[in-house]
């Protein structure tokens, strides 16, 4: 496995510990996380799961960076694409860290009144890619993500996420994801509240990403994406620590013995 | 945004780009402030009929008489010092058909502002007018041999006497408050538009108003006639330089659509923040007839305007869309006002407003339904965005309903913040701190945008987003 072992670290995250900060008063912090190490090097599919409250939002928002966590020990390593190191991108602005190949698909993405779903990809890919990309060529490209998901071309008009039913903003996030085709994409339950079918069509956007240079974090609860999605990494995340980490194997001793077992014998 | 635009913008903004004056150049000005001599040598000039010099001669009376309006920003109506306007400037002799013929200094302040460029490209008529007067004026001749009339309001009453005096002042009568009677003083300029019976007028005519001298007053007065199944869309534009002293805008427009006639009037006012903007703006909508008044506040110190409609027969239909932009210093105190005096008559009123850097807005609607007035429904939705915690804003909707039978009255008002999950999410996408910004305000002006030519959509997103520029962190 000697070829695996040359693979490039796309992210190393190390004893972070993060708090949420409460917007309405700044004063009120909650400590989550406690303590979390995990290593992603490139092509590796991993999974982090955890019961309900254990801090696996908490970590996907954090690794964003988004503005009501606080790191407040250890560090978020992230493999920059432009300058090709690994760096430490926890004072990093969230749209940096996108520009750099991260991407997180939401959970219960926020949806914008009045911007076209069309407006705000080709906005974003320009961005991402830090090139022009002409109306047809992007229309093309488009469209053919859309095919792809079953999801009709109409998309493109309406407003992002507006009045998206849950599983059209799953879709939503997935063409996202297919169009900006990142380095490391972190999936916040990206499998919560969809029927067979939809699972069937947002695994597929997943798999036609994987080339055994991308990586992917997914974030569940649920064993039936892994189903799909093929991982070779379990983490499973409690009380804001991973407390046992392993190979496919552990989804199947989850699955038959529940958190509540695990977390038990783990400490 | 690159960095390029950026710093560009950036330039643009520090000093409001159309903030620039040319110098003053004119042919009469009168002396500053009102009297009865002044009003008289207006109508002089303009070699008017007898009954538009007495007409002035009423309004200015009742000018003098009416009290200042007791409601509205105080202070703010306070500054007004009347004896400090100069309420007559002719800048040039003749109105001129091409702009080669425009004295220079104008022609450029024109060009500055992109107005013979946006006439080729997508207008069917336009007026200019510098201070008191239209001074370039200019139709396609498909439009002329259709028979539509746009001509400048003074020429107006020179070639169509009979349809001005049968017209003018019936919407809103010189007594109707104290600006309407100093407009109808001492009106100059301002647009006479009359749209023959089944005549659509596809392309819009506009109008473009620039003050550039000191301490002006700008009086235009404007009547459109859409008379039987014609339809017509009028814009107009407003801007002026920057000074430390304040000048006032003062217009009165009233709209007559007749049985099954279409208005849309398009307004986008960037004046200057020394412009007291304090305009009287309303439409008679007869038998299933159609009045839109869009209606975009981005500039003036203080703007009083509240765009009006009367339904006046069955299913006649009232719209008013309006954006106001409130920053530092300015009070955008808009609204609407829809009287419903016939059954089965509908309307909508869709208000956007932002405040930012300790900026106002007050939105002030009327909706009225008059006795027997049945089966009437009106929608009144007011939205207010605030870009932080020292602006302001207020909603005051008022309802009158004297009829009950089938009348449906739905009001409906948020108030709120730039939502930070909202920018998280377009951050993660990549998109920076002050685009994401701008993209959430230009989708909460998109019901407006949209309804305006691309060219406008196009200049206002822009405009909307220098204003924006570093709003948030």
């Amino acid at each position: 496995m000697s070829d695996k072992e040359n693979k490039k670290t796309i992210l190393e995250i190390s004893n972070l510990h993060a708090e949420y900060i409460n917007p309405q008063n700044t004063t009120e912090k909650i400590p989550i996380l406690h303590g979390i190490n995990i290593s992603i090097k490139e092509g590796e599919i991993h999974a982090i799961m955890g019961p309900n409250g254990s801090g696996k939002s908490t970590l996907s928002s954090v690794i964003m960076g988004h503005p009501h966590y606080k790191v407040t020990k250890g560090e978020i390593n992230f493999f920059n694409k432009n300058t090709n190191k690994l760096e430490n991108i926890v004072d990093m602005p969230a749209f940096e860290r996108a520009r750099i190949g991260l991407f997180l698909s939401f959970q219960y993405p926020a949806a914008v009144p009045g911007l076209p779903v069309s407006q705000f990809l080709r906005n974003a890919l320009k961005t991402l890619r830090n090139e022009e990309i002409s109306v047809k060529e992007f229309r093309k490209e488009m469209n053919d993500s859309m095919d792809f998901l079953k999801m009709d071309n109409e998309f493109a008009k309406r407003y992002l996420n507006e009045g998206f039913s849950g599983g059209e903003k799953k879709r939503m996030e997935i063409l996202q994801m297919t169009l900006i085709k990142p380095a490391l994409a972190v999936l916040d339950e990206i499998d919560s509240g969809l029927d067979i079918d939809a699972l069937k069509i947002v695994s597929d956007g997943i798999n036609s990403l994987i080339d055994g240079k991308r990586s992917f974090l997914l974030i569940t609860h649920y064993k039936r994406l892994l189903d799909y999605v093929k991982a070779e990494n379990i983490h499973v995340l409690a009380g804001g620590k991973i407390i046992k980490q392993g190979g496919f194997e552990l989804v199947d001793i989850l699955e038959s013995k529940g958190y509540d077992e695990i977390v038990k014998e783990a400490q | 945004m690159s960095k390029d635009t950026k710093d560009k913008a950036r330039a643009i903004k520090e000093d409001y780009k159309y903030g620039f004056h040319s110098p003053e150049e004119f042919v009469y000005k009168a002396e500053k402030g009102l009297n009865e001599e002044i009003v008289r040598s207006i109508s002089r000039i303009k070699n008017e009929p007898e009954w538009m010099r007495d007409y002035r001669l009423k309004s200015y009376q009742t000018f003098l008489e009416k009290p200042m309006p007791k409601w509205g920003d105080q202070k703010m109506l306070s500054q007004i010092k009347f004896e400090n306007i100069f309420y007559y400037l002719r800048p040039t002799d003749k109105q001129k058909k091409d702009w080669s013929d425009v004295p220079e200094y104008i022609k450029d302040t024109f060009d500055k502002l992109g107005i013979p460029e946006a006439e080729q490209k997508f207008l069917g008529g336009v007026t200019a007018q510098y201070e008191s007067e239209v001074v370039y004026h200019s139709m396609r001749d498909d439009l002329t041999k259709k028979g539509i009339l746009f001509t400048d309001m003074d020429s107006g009453l020179r070639e169509y006497p009979e349809v001005v005096k049968k017209y003018f002042g019936t919407i809103i009568p010189y007594t109707d408050n104290k600006f309407a009677a100093l407009n109808s003083a001492v009106w100059s300029g301002g647009s006479f538009i009359y749209v023959p019976p089944d005549t659509q007028v596809i392309i819009p005519l506009q109008a473009y108003f620039r003050i550039n001298a000191k301490n002006m007053g700008q009086f235009e007065r404007t009547l459109i006639i859409a008379d039987k199944g014609s339809s017509v869309h009028y814009i107009e534009g407003c801007t002026a330089p920057v000074y430390s002293s304040d000048s006032l805008h003062s217009a009165v427009v009233e709209l007559i659509a007749l049985e099954n006639a279409k208005i849309r009037y398009t307004t986008i006012q960037n004046w200057s923040n020394n412009v007291f903007n304090l305009v009287t703006k309303r439409a008679a909508a007869y038998k299933n007839a159609k009045v839109e008044w869009v209606d975009g506040n981005i500039g003036s110190k203080l703007t009083m305007k509240y765009p009006a409609i009367y339904l006046m027969d069955e299913h006649a239909h009232g719209e008013v869309l309006s954006i106001a932009y409130a920053g530092k210093g300015q009070h955008q105190d808009a609204g609407a006002k829809m009287v419903h005096a016939a059954p089965n008559t509908t309307s909508k009123i869709t208000s956007k407003s932002i405040s930012k850097d300790g900026g106002q807005n007050t939105y002030r609607g009327l909706v009225k339904i008059t006795k027997n007035s049945k089966n009437c429904k009106s929608n009144v939705r007011c939205d207010a965005l605030m870009l932080d915690m020292n602006s302001r804003s207020d909603t005051y909707p008022h309802m009158e309903v004297e009829e009950s039978e089938g009348v449906k009255v739905n009001h409906e008002a948020t108030v709120s913040k730039v939502d930070e999950e909202m920018l998280f999410y377009l951050n993660s996408r990549g998109i920076s701190e002050d685009d994401a910004v701008s993209m959430i305000i230009n989708g909460f002006i998109e019901p407006f945008t949209k309804q305006l030519p691309m060219e406008y959509a196009v200049e206002l997103n822009r405009l909307i987003q220098l204003e924006m520029e570093g709003a948030i962190g």
